[in-house]
């Protein structure tokens, strides 16, 4: 096999080109980019200067918006654990015919347009919307409720398009337990609860962690659910960066801020890798 | 009697999150038939009214057929490059190769806005306009690592004993590749089209930094729609957009096992 060493460069090449050319030397850039200034002009100033990192951390304003994004991430993490857990032990422990159906139609919402999915809400929370309607229907308030364009509806938007991915995430850890092993902690003499406390839970927080951490990166960088659930107080870092490439077209200072994003999430990533290892994510998107 | 109770919590806890990921989308669906201005609840009627107004809405006819050229470019594209790669991965032992394949495959965590302010700055720096061609290779990007994966799952299970069987058996390289590895190999290569179609078709925020007024896909056309406010016409959109990303992977699946049975 040795005299063929050179075949799987060549399957690869177009791949690593690919990405080379057009994600890694493009992020170098946006790095390039974060160290120049901006002109009163709009012209950009080649330079090495941490100006806009400064301002970053300087103005509140900026900042304040990269804490709201680390608490809305925590948010959705902690709301989609709690929501995710139990439907996936469900799918672990039921006996039913209509399982593969039922893994089918959690997994269908990937398959739909995510603006769809995220402009759905606005039907559900909006002044005239289902919540509203059947509130005043049945009398238990007179005027529509304000439940859209808050934090609130943001976060309605967010976990619907990330439980899913806890949920596989959790189930593909809990499908690979050696169901023997329940199997003698229940003849051991273990309760039904026991035996999930001290066998099933620990088992499967590998596919918990990495639920968690993907639902953290995803939510992280998300941009439409505040674009379209959220307020004016609602905006996320990826909100923040658009506005200022595409709306005031201040690349310099729209790059140190992608690179305050990237940086961030590839401490987590990193961090995460170095402990409990990146491959237990990869393997959830084979079952979806 | 308390194992009962426990389990069918868990049973009416699981229901109710299958309510909470449905609700919304078939209210999209439901409240694309109400014929009144404001559609909202309650339903008054039942009227397709909105379907024929999309039928006749010229820039979104246009944006549905950028989608669809964009989306079948982008799945050929990224699969005529990807398919190779997932082969070196799953055939072949060389140096490197697990921090390769975690390389190709970050793309999947790094936040589409940053994925679209650099290649936006990239092209900035070489002077190009946007363009077309921008939006093809920035969903290409977008699509390979999911395409890596999908089809590295699938080619684990193509044994090489078959084409070792066929090449003892006389058949020249050619032979083997066209009998034996390409039909082997089209499940995987029509999965990575189709995942690839998908999220291609599907994507706004990146596509947002890379669309022109001339290029818009359907995602960003109903992007600049919200603006206004929800219409009516948006969830008639809405529900044929539904339909068609649901119906072609299940369509493709049953076509792919009509065909496992066939053969």
């Amino acid at each position: 096999m040795k005299a063929k060493s050179w075949k799987p460069w060549a399957l690869l090449a177009p791949s690593l080109t690919s990405v080379l050319l057009l994600l890694v030397i493009p992020v170098c850039f946006v790095i390039v980019y974060s160290f120049w200034l901006r002109a009163p002009t709009g012209a950009d100033i080649p330079a090495f200067q941490f100006g806009n990192y400064a301002k970053f951390f300087e103005d509140f304003f900026y900042s304040s918006i990269l804490l709201r994004t680390f608490r809305v991430c925590f948010e959705t993490v902690a709301l989609c654990l709690v929501m995710g857990y139990i439907p996936a032990y469900f799918f672990f422990r039921t006996e039913s015919k209509h399982k593969s159906i039922m893994l089918l139609l959690i997994m269908l919402p990937f398959w739909i347009s995510f603006i769809i999915r995220t402009l759905s809400w606005i039907n559900i929370l909006g002044d005239t919307g289902l919540f509203n309607f059947l509130l005043m229907k049945f009398g238990i308030i007179i005027d529509p409720l304000a439940m859209l364009y808050n934090e609130g509806s943001v976060l309605m938007g967010l976990i619907q398009f990330l439980l899913p991915f806890m949920i596989l995430n959790i189930y593909v850890s809990l499908d690979g337990i050696d169901r023997s092993l329940l199997e003698a902690a229940r003849s051991l003499g273990c309760t039904e609860w026991q035996a999930f406390k001290e066998v099933t839970l620990p088992l499967s927080l590998p596919g918990v962690s990495a639920g968690c951490l993907l639902v953290f990166v995803l939510t992280a960088g998300t941009y439409l659910p505040p674009m379209i659930l959220g307020g004016p107080g609602n905006e996320l870092i990826a909100n923040l960066i658009f506005k200022r490439v595409i709306g005031t077209l201040d690349w310099p200072f729209g790059s140190a801020i992608s690179v305050i994003l990237l940086s961030l999430l590839m401490v987590i990533i990193f961090t995460y890798n170095r402990y409990l290892g990146i491959n237990q994510i990869f393997k959830s998107f084979n079952k979806g | 009697m308390k194992m009962i109770t426990g389990w069918s919590l868990i049973r009416l806890y699981t229901i109710l999150i299958y309510i909470f990921m449905f609700m919304p989308i078939v209210a999209v669906i439901i409240l694309s038939f109400n014929p009144q201005q404001f559609g909202s609840f309650p339903m008054e009627g039942f009227s397709f009214r909105w379907y024929v107004k999309l039928a006749q809405n010229q820039t979104i006819l246009g944006a549905f057929k950028n989608s669809l050229i964009l989306g079948s470019l982008t799945s050929i594209c990224v699969t005529a490059i990807g398919i190779p790669a997932a082969m070196a991965f799953v055939r072949y032992d060389f140096p490197g190769k697990n921090t390769l394949n975690t390389l190709l495959l970050t793309p999947i965590m790094i936040p589409e806005v940053v994925l679209g302010v650099a290649l936006l700055l990239f092209i900035r720096w070489l002077q190009q306009p946007k363009s077309f061609l921008l939006l093809l290779i920035g969903h290409v990007v977008l699509t390979l690592p999911y395409v890596l994966l999908v089809v590295q799952a699938r080619l684990v299970g193509i044994k090489r004993v078959y084409e070792e069987a066929a090449l003892t058996l006389g058949a020249n390289p050619f032979q083997v590749f066209r009998e034996i590895v390409l039909p082997l190999l089209a499940p995987a290569i029509l999965a990575g089209m189709l995942f690839s179609f998908t999220i291609s078709f599907d994507d706004v925020t990146a596509t947002l930094f890379w669309a022109t007024a001339q290029n818009q896909t359907v995602p960003v056309k109903i992007f600049g729609m919200l603006r206004n406010s929800i219409s009516p016409e948006i969830n008639a959109l809405g529900t044929v957009m539904i339909i068609l990303t649901v119906s072609t992977p299940l369509l493709a699946g049953y076509i792919s096992r009509r065909f496992a049975q066939a053969s």
